[in-house]
């Protein structure tokens, strides 16, 4: 049945996402304090485009740089997981797609995923 | 101004634009960046990474409550995913090239059009035609809750919808938008959805339309942590905010407004950029 499928995909589908937003939103309060407390009263500039450093532009940089305790790393861990949390939603699709035989919709899925896929791999974000 | 005082506006503000997003279905991306651009002098390339991750939050935390609620149309979402991801990823190799002030001027452009869509009055949903075979082999036929019971519908004009899919994803990997105002386009006048169903599906598929360019703004330096958080927690929790008052809300008051705030910004983004000054 179709509908039903469907129905508990919906459902599954809404808690993956609520709780990703939680965790990033987690996270983001977690390195939010530190950095405040640290750099609150330091002036900002924005106004000239340099460009995040190194350490902040990958996923293995800034997963090492969180470890570190450093409060940037941890404020940007809290934004990769907020990323990562609709790429986990077309897996999630995905896994589903497949244990229901709808073999249309695990192509059109996994069209989907190799694009973000090729967009997080060649950017050299991983 | 020092670190406090910017993440006090910033959030405040993107408290504001999570709040009126959540009650009107225009997005947060939209004020986030000319209030960094315009408001507080932020370089445009920060500004836009900064409006993507606000809007994959604003996307995830609405679309999780629409989602269990049964509005949303996943195989619809999933399907035109493919063409929005791929304009998204178009978009943001355009954005490392393109100059500042070009991308600020189709910033305006797009605004005043998602201004003009979202206001205009959307047309009658085709209620008993018969379904379109071309929905029917994409199993794209849905139905959703109105009124205590369900309603069916059948999108049509599937492959026109699947061009303007594409345009809102370059505008979205350009801009850092989500371009809800022309996926809900695409799906309330083209193929004839639902309202409901249009806006909700909408705002399925944004997150993971900016997700396709996020990789390539946070790899090039785009996305700073100091920025990006005022703007998320700001965003989530005004969208929170404005889900619960949505039943008591007067919404059209509110759209008029945010209506008029727009069309002000997208001028004066048009302006700077013609004068080179963004």
């Amino acid at each position: 049945m179709v509908e039903a499928a469907d129905r508990r995909r919906s459902r599954a589908v809404g808690r993956l996402l609520q709780a990703g937003v939680t965790l990033a939103g987690g996270v983001v309060v977690a390195g939010a304090i530190p950095y405040l407390v640290v750099h609150g009263f330091e002036r900002p500039d924005y106004a000239v485009f340099r460009g995040e450093p190194r350490m902040l532009r990958s996923v293995t940089g800034i997963v090492a740089d969180a470890l570190s305790g450093d409060s940037r790393g941890i404020l940007q861990l809290g934004i990769l997981i907020l990323i990562a949390t609709p790429v986990s939603r077309v897996v999630l699709l995905l896994a589903d797609f497949w244990r229901d035989r709808d073999t249309l919709y695990v192509a059109v899925t996994t069209v989907v995923l190799g694009i973000l896929a090729y967009s997080l791999l060649g950017s050299g974000f991983l | 101004m020092n670190v406090l005082e910017l993440t006090a506006i910033l959030g405040t503000g993107a408290c504001a634009a999570g709040f009126v997003g959540a009650l009107t279905g225009l997005g947060g991306g939209v004020v986030i960046v000319p209030l960094l651009t315009l408001g507080l002098g932020v370089d445009i390339r920060y500004a836009v990474g900064t409006a993507l991750v606000s809007v994959i939050a604003t996307s995830s935390g609405a679309a999780a409550a629409y989602v269990k609620e049964g509005y949303s149309n996943l195989r619809l979402g999933i399907f035109f995913e493919v063409a929005t991801t791929l304009g998204a990823l178009g978009g943001a190799f355009v954005a490392a090239w393109a100059p500042t002030n070009a991308i600020a001027i189709v910033f305006g452009i797009a605004l005043l059009s998602s201004a003009a869509f979202s206001w205009q009055r959307h047309p009658a949903a085709v209620r008993d035609a018969p379904p379109d075979p071309l929905a029917v082999r994409l199993k794209l036929t849905g139905t959703f809750p109105e009124d205590g019971g369900t309603r069916g519908y059948a999108p049509r004009k599937i492959p026109a919808a699947f061009g303007l899919m594409g345009v809102a994803g370059v505008l979205s990997g350009l801009l850092g938008i989500g371009s809800g105002a022309f996926k809900v386009l695409a799906m309330d006048r083209v193929m004839r959805l639902p309202y409901k169903v249009s806006t909700t599906t909408s705002n399925f598929m944004i997150g993971v339309t900016a997700a396709a360019s996020a990789g390539i703004y946070v790899s090039r330096g785009y996305v700073d942590p100091g920025l990006a958080m005022p703007v998320v927690l700001g965003v989530l929790a005004g969208a929170a905010l404005g889900t619960r008052v949505l039943a008591t809300a007067r919404a059209g008051a509110l759209r008029l407004f945010f209506t008029a705030v727009i069309v002000l910004l997208a001028l004066e983004m048009v302006v700077q950029g013609v004068k080179g000054a963004v």
